[in-house]
């Protein structure tokens, strides 16, 4: 039986800002639609968790979305499991789309549905890419 | 408590399942609407990484920390992190006590999820002012 390589997610979280949430339900909503294609894991489970997560980058080529210019998830990524295939940052998808951060951390609706649905569009494609070359 | 004299509200990150959205939308509850003077929030992979600021706030601050399931990130984060929580939950205490309202969604919660994170926002907000008394949880 073939052995399908899929990509793995890891979202920064960003429980303090609006662009975590962003980062969290753009990545859950691509996860959803590309269920063939992806796996994700909570980053905090590269602490929490056990041998099994901390081998998560290793097991997949992983892309990683940051909320911020700390990059959580990149850093996270790279020092407690392997260095990310890619690795993708919110101000800057939506800089490059013209597109605002949304002013709320919660509750999201039509006005912040252009900034999730961009933020799925780069990721697809980087899955895309990531799979292309895996 | 210290210098921010806030009282910080942890909630686990979880992107697999309705209680790590309901986790989240608690801690949104009580720092928005319930409790907004005396919480704060950090985000909790900045502990992953041992941000300076978020150890200093959770080390000098009573914490509570809300989780969506049995691996409690957000509390074996914040011990990773050399601090203690004053209080630990599990979102999927409150689902128990209002079996009526079950959390639905990942991405975003539904209505029920969205009320239920409400009314476990109210029950946490006496434990936020005890705290921030500095009486124990």
């Amino acid at each position: 039986m073939e052995m399908r390589v899929k990509v793995g997610i890891v979202s920064c979280s960003g429980e303090e800002r609006p662009e975590g949430t962003v980062c969290r339900m753009a990545c859950r909503r691509l996860l959803e639609q590309t269920t063939d294609k992806t796996v994700t894991i909570c980053l905090p489970l590269f602490i929490a968790g056990g041998r099994e997560e901390r081998t998560f980058a290793s097991k997949y080529p992983t892309i990683t979305v940051d909320g911020c210019e700390k990059r959580c998830a990149a850093r996270a990524t790279e020092t407690l499991s392997a260095k990310p295939r890619m690795t993708l940052l919110i101000p800057e998808i939506l800089r490059k789309r013209g597109l605002a951060v949304p002013r709320t951390r919660r509750n999201y609706g039509p006005e912040e549905e252009p900034v999730i649905r961009a933020v799925i569009e780069e990721l697809a494609g980087a899955v895309d890419e990531v799979l292309a070359k895996a | 408590m210290d210098k921010t004299g806030k009282v910080v509200i942890l909630p686990c990150s979880g992107i697999g399942k309705p209680t790590g959205a309901l986790a989240r939308e608690i801690a949104y509850e009580l720092a928005e609407r319930a409790r907004p003077e005396k919480t704060a929030m950090t985000c909790l992979p900045l502990l992953v990484i041992g941000d300076t600021d978020a150890l200093k706030l959770v080390r000098e601050n009573p914490v509570i920390t809300i989780d969506g399931c049995a691996l409690e990130c957000a509390r074996k984060s914040l011990e990773a992190a050399g601090a203690k929580p004053a209080l630990t939950c599990q979102s999927v205490k409150f689902f128990l006590a209002h079996k009526e309202l079950k959390p639905e969604g990942v991405a975003q919660l539904n209505e029920a999820g969205r009320k239920l994170a409400g009314l476990a926002a109210d029950e946490l907000a006496a434990t936020v002012d005890r705290l921030a008394n500095g009486e124990d949880a």
